[in-house]
């Protein structure tokens, strides 16, 4: 019974055993399969899988271009400095880690203010600076207590840096980070592979129209990684190709004496070269300081620059859209005599104002009781408005517009800047299309004098009165004056363009440039602030009643009455005989062109031609350099203190 | 009483062919640790320390007469129910778990204990009563067996369980249990599984059998695992990217890739032609260890011994199942191949226990 049992039991074990290992060959036969799967017929997949963990493409990025002035004067430039960066997704905790990270780094209420709000436009596992340019006290105490910071990070960055601060702003503009609006547009046009890795790119002004030239080539590097993404060695590299060095038409120093004539007004100042569309100055007052956007500017500073009544943001010279007033009256003469509707020897009576035939409404003079025997001379020298009211009836407003067409007026210039306005130059066509209205003759009246519909920047009025200087011949007007390719040194010069060569009879030019040239000379409206200059001014004065740029401020008592006031509007260019500078200037409610926009030209106008620093000093923040200033001789390089000490100095201030 | 007597003795109760198998799979061991620690010196002198201490325990266990073993079967399984209950009551909790118990001396894991202690008891048990077996027999060997695992389970630790679990049917499957109760209990765990579902398994193990049916579910939580050591298995193509060049492995994207994924830098660096291998390493091992087994005089070595071998393939099954994707992640480490001490020690003190069965013939007692 017993061995009975036990052999029983032997043999179930023995045919258990042999199905049990069966069992087991099964299980291994199925792992096999698996691994065939997975080792052979899915061995491209995963082999990919393992390359894309393993290879990591770093994009190197190329150092932006710098931007100069005519003559090698430091606009924009790249500077090396540490920063403190913070990867939420890294921290145990921001909030905490903001506070302790205080301790031993400075972060005031700014930077944590503009690092919430970079943090809300931003992705959890993107770094985000916290604190830009730290001391070098700073950075040794961060990387003594790194360990306690987990997903903080100290990084070399180049900085973009303005040395000018506000005096540029309008024109060479700034860099910020890269949006995702930006991120759009680049893949749009292709180039988002290019600005892989960059988180800058330009905003405004020269930064954002030569953003192509001035950002470089990104390369690559390829590396292998482990699995928390750190290089492990690299496997290849592209070295990125550097930006462009932009070189502008600029003159820094001819820019800061603009800037400085205009004190505390408000208002634009465009400077052109005649002789090849060449942009000297372009000031727009007041300005801001674009340092403060590079690397986002905090809530409040731009609350500050947004809701100022003084509107700082905006860019007049391109964006200020004022009624041309009685700068238009040259163009008004020059179309009287072209379009043969006036000679020069034809007169007027002028008793003060000017009715239309069989209407008892009068357009008054700017002079009660009128300006007497007017002929097209006296006309522009004392800017007689009734000249014109008579003139713009006789014309008609289509031959008006037609004719002033040409310069420009109600276009844009072109010039290389983005944003800028169109203006106006009204016409029964353009009214019908804005307004579907009719055209009504009284419309045309005072067109005449530069009013109504009429609005240029002063960017247009620089333009249209290049015209004149040039005979005729229009210049696109240029910031760009050459770029350079830093690895090699090249330098490609841009070519001036001719956009418009207008046929002009010699003998009318002469006669409204001779008349130009006596509003500067006594008896005419700009005599005194021409008083005493050695070369001769072509110019007219303009005041524009008040319409001006959109203000949006507040009700604010104490400035209304001054900003009621009329815009003052001077165009210029000298010597007359043969212009060299183009100047248009504007003061918002500066009032008279004669008193406030004349005197600023001519500050501007000195300098360039004879080297000469108006009486109060250039605002350089080096007191010792004054002296020196009014000592040194007109023209000379040191009268203004070197601009390489002047970014120094900023440098200095930055640090 | 010399040397030589006792080196006699000692090579006389082991198998030649189970050791120099298991000497090669150490081999493949050493060679993968060293590969997953990125060439640690350290970490090498640490598994040969662990190897020594295995081989040693194996080399005593093979020199203890099943006898012996027999009259420990009861007082260990006493001993190991009692430690778990105290886990249980004072366990210290790790990540998660209670599974250690803090003796003051030392911490130990009890359930490590009960992988050997389990089926020991059951085959004894089987073993005594063995001339009138029943299905009351079976019925408290079961019980006998869902005791610990209660234990265990409630820890929680599914892998263990599972695995004792599997030691324990092997045992019972082996002793004589009848197909009937077989396909009863086949049928009963499969309605029993929707309820085990709901409310026995704890959320982290619900979550690793989702994520192993859809790794991509939760491509940086637990399915990162699974998705990682599919890449390094998959990546290993045909023959492997070879040894010390798996850029999983070195790179560390391999999660615990010297212990429970080494076989995930196994398959990178040797492909289809070392799984192969291995495969077929462990076949012969388990093979080799069933042969014995069969020889084996008593109901108790026989068992015992088939439990043992059998436990080894599984957990070869479910280590090299979870690391290639088919299996849900459960802490299994690839037998004798994973850096550890105690999951080598316990492995080779039960191949001791295979070779004391198979060697010690001559004091049968029927």
């Amino acid at each position: 019974m017993t061995r009975l049992n036990t052999h029983e039991d032997f043999q179930r074990f023995y045919i258990r055993t042999r199905i049990a290992a069966a069992g087991a060959a099964l299980l291994f036969l199925v792992l096999f399969g698996r691994f065939v799967w997975l080792q052979i017929i899915q061995y491209d997949r995963y082999h990919a899988l393992a390359e894309s963990n393993r290879i990591a493409l770093v994009p190197a990025l190329p150092s932006r271009g710098a931007i100069y002035d005519r003559n090698g004067a430091v606009l924009a430039h790249n500077f090396s400095a540490n920063t403190l960066e913070i990867t939420p997704a890294k921290t145990n905790g921001l909030e905490q880690t903001l506070d302790r990270l205080s301790a031993i780094v400075q972060i005031d209420l700014a930077d944590r203010k503009r690092f919430k709000r970079l943090l809300a436009e931003s992705k959890n596992f993107e770094s985000i600076p916290i604190r830009n340019k730290l001391t070098e006290e700073e950075v040794a105490r961060f990387a003594v207590n790194r360990y306690r910071f987990p997903g903080v990070e100290l990084r070399a960055r180049l900085f973009r840096q303005y040395p000018f601060g506000d005096s540029f702003a309008h024109v060479v503009g700034y860099i910020g980070r890269v949006n995702d609006k930006d991120i759009e547009a680049l893949q749009e046009s292709g180039q988002d592979a290019n600005y892989r890795g960059t988180d800058h790119m330009g905003k405004l002004g020269i930064e954002k129209t030569y953003e192509r030239w001035l950002h470089g080539q990104t390369g690559v590097e390829k590396v292998e990684v482990d699995s928390s993404g750190k290089a492990v060695r690299q496997l290849s590299r592209t070295p990125p190709m550097a930006g462009n060095n932009i070189h502008l038409n600029l003159d820094a120093k001819l820019q800061q004496v603009a800037e400085t004539s205009f004190g505390e007004l408000r208002g634009a100042l465009v400077a052109l070269d005649p002789r090849n569309g060449g942009v000297l100055a372009l000031v727009s007052k007041p300005g801001f300081d674009p340092n403060l956007f590079v690397d986002g500017i905090d809530p409040a500073s731009w609350r500050d620059l947004n809701d100022n009544p003084d509107r700082p943001l905006v860019n007049r010279a391109l964006r200020g859209v004022y009624p041309p007033g009685s700068t238009i009256k040259p163009f008004m003469a020059l179309a009287a005599l072209e379009l043969g509707v006036r000679k020069a020897s034809d007169t007027i009576s002028d008793p003060g104002y000017y009715s239309l035939p069989g209407s008892s409404h009068r357009y008054r003079d700017w002079k009660q009781g009128g300006h007497g025997m007017v002929d097209l001379k006296k006309s522009i020298v004392i800017s007689c408005d009734t000249y014109y009211y008579q003139l713009a009836h006789q014309m008609g407003i289509q031959r008006m517009h037609d004719f002033l067409d040409h310069f420009g007026f109600g276009r844009r210039t072109e010039i290389d800047l983005d944003g800028e306005m169109a203006g106006v130059l009204p016409s029964p066509a353009w009214k019908k299309k804005r307004f579907k209205q009719i055209w009504w003759p009284g419309e045309t009246i005072i067109a005449g004098i530069g009013q109504g519909y009429n609005l240029t920047t002063p960017m247009q009025l620089a333009v249209a009165t290049m015209a004149i200087a040039n005979d005729g011949v229009v210049f696109k007007p240029q910031l760009i004056r050459a770029w350079s390719d830093p690895a090699t040194g090249r330098v490609h010069y841009a070519a001036p363009q001719v956009i418009d060569r207008i046929k002009l009879n010699p003998e009318s030019l002469r006669v409204v440039k001779e008349a130009m040239v006596a509003v500067t000379q006594p008896g005419g409206t700009a005599s005194a602030a021409a008083a005493g200059a050695p070369y001769l001014i072509a110019g007219k004065t303009g005041t524009a009643q008040v319409v001006g740029i959109k203000q949006s401020e507040k009700y604010d008592a104490s400035r209304v009455s001054q900003r009621n006031r009329d815009h003052a509007l001077f165009i210029a260019f000298a010597p007359a005989d043969d212009p060299k500078i183009v100047i248009a200037v504007m003061v918002e409610n500066g009032g008279h062109g004669g008193t406030t926009a004349a005197p600023i030209a001519r500050e501007v106008m000195d300098y360039w031609l004879l080297g000469k620093l108006p009486n109060q000093p250039v605002s350089v923040p080096e007191p010792g350099t004054e002296e020196e200033q009014e000592d040194s001789s007109p023209a000379d390089e040191s009268t203004l203190p070197s601009v390489n000490a002047l970014r120094e100095e900023e440098l200095r201030n930055e640090r | 009483m010399n040397v030589k007597y006792w080196s006699r003795r000692l090579i006389n109760h082991l198998d030649l062919p189970l050791l120099s198998l298991l000497g090669f799979l150490l081999l493949i061991s050493t060679l993968l640790v060293f590969s997953a620690s990125g060439g640690s010196s350290a970490k090498l002198m640490s598994h040969f320390a662990n190897m020594a201490v295995a081989v040693a325990a194996m080399l005593i266990m093979s020199q203890v007469p099943p006898q012996r073993l027999m009259q420990f079967a009861l007082p260990i399984y006493v001993v190991g129910i009692l430690l778990l209950l105290g886990v249980a009551v004072a366990g210290d909790v790790v990540n998660g778990a209670r599974r250690w118990l803090n003796l003051g001396v030392t911490r130990i894991q009890p359930s490590e204990l009960m992988r050997l202690g389990a089926p020991m008891m059951l085959a004894w048990y089987l073993h005594s009563r063995q001339d009138m077996l029943g299905a009351r027999d079976f019925i408290v060997a079961a019980l006998l067996l869902l005791i610990p695992i209660g234990f265990i389970v409630k820890q929680p630790d599914l892998g263990t369980s599972l695995l004792i679990a599997a030691s324990g049917f092997y045992v019972i499957f082996l002793g004589g249990l009848s197909w009937w109760v077989i396909a009863a209990g086949v049928a009963g765990v499969a309605a029993f599984l929707p309820i085990a579902w709901n409310y026995l398994l704890h959320d982290y193990q619900r979550q690793r059998v989702l994520t192993m049916i859809d790794p991509s579910v939760d491509p940086l939580g637990t399915g990162y695992h699974i998705i990682q050591s599919s890449i390094a298995v998959g990546s290993g193509g045909f023959s492997g990217k070879g040894w010390m060049h798996g850029t999983q492995a070195h790179l560390d994207f391999l999660p615990e890739s010297s212990t429970d994924f080494i076989f995930a830098v196994f398959s990178e660096e040797f492909g289809l032609l070392g799984n192969m291998f291995l495969l077929l390493l462990y076949s012969a091992i388990v093979w080799r260890g069933l042969q014995l087994a069969m020889n084996a005089p008593s109901l108790f070595g026989r068992l015992l011994s088939a439990s043992i071998v059998l436990t080894f393939f599984t957990y070869a099954f479910v280590n090299m199942g979870m690391v290639s994707g088919i299996l849900p992640v459960v802490g299994v480490p690839l037998p004798l191949v994973s850096y550890g001490g105690t999951s080598m020690v316990t492995v080779l003190v039960g191949f001791g226990i295979v070779m004391s069965v198979a060697s010690h013939k001559k004091l049968v007692k029927t």
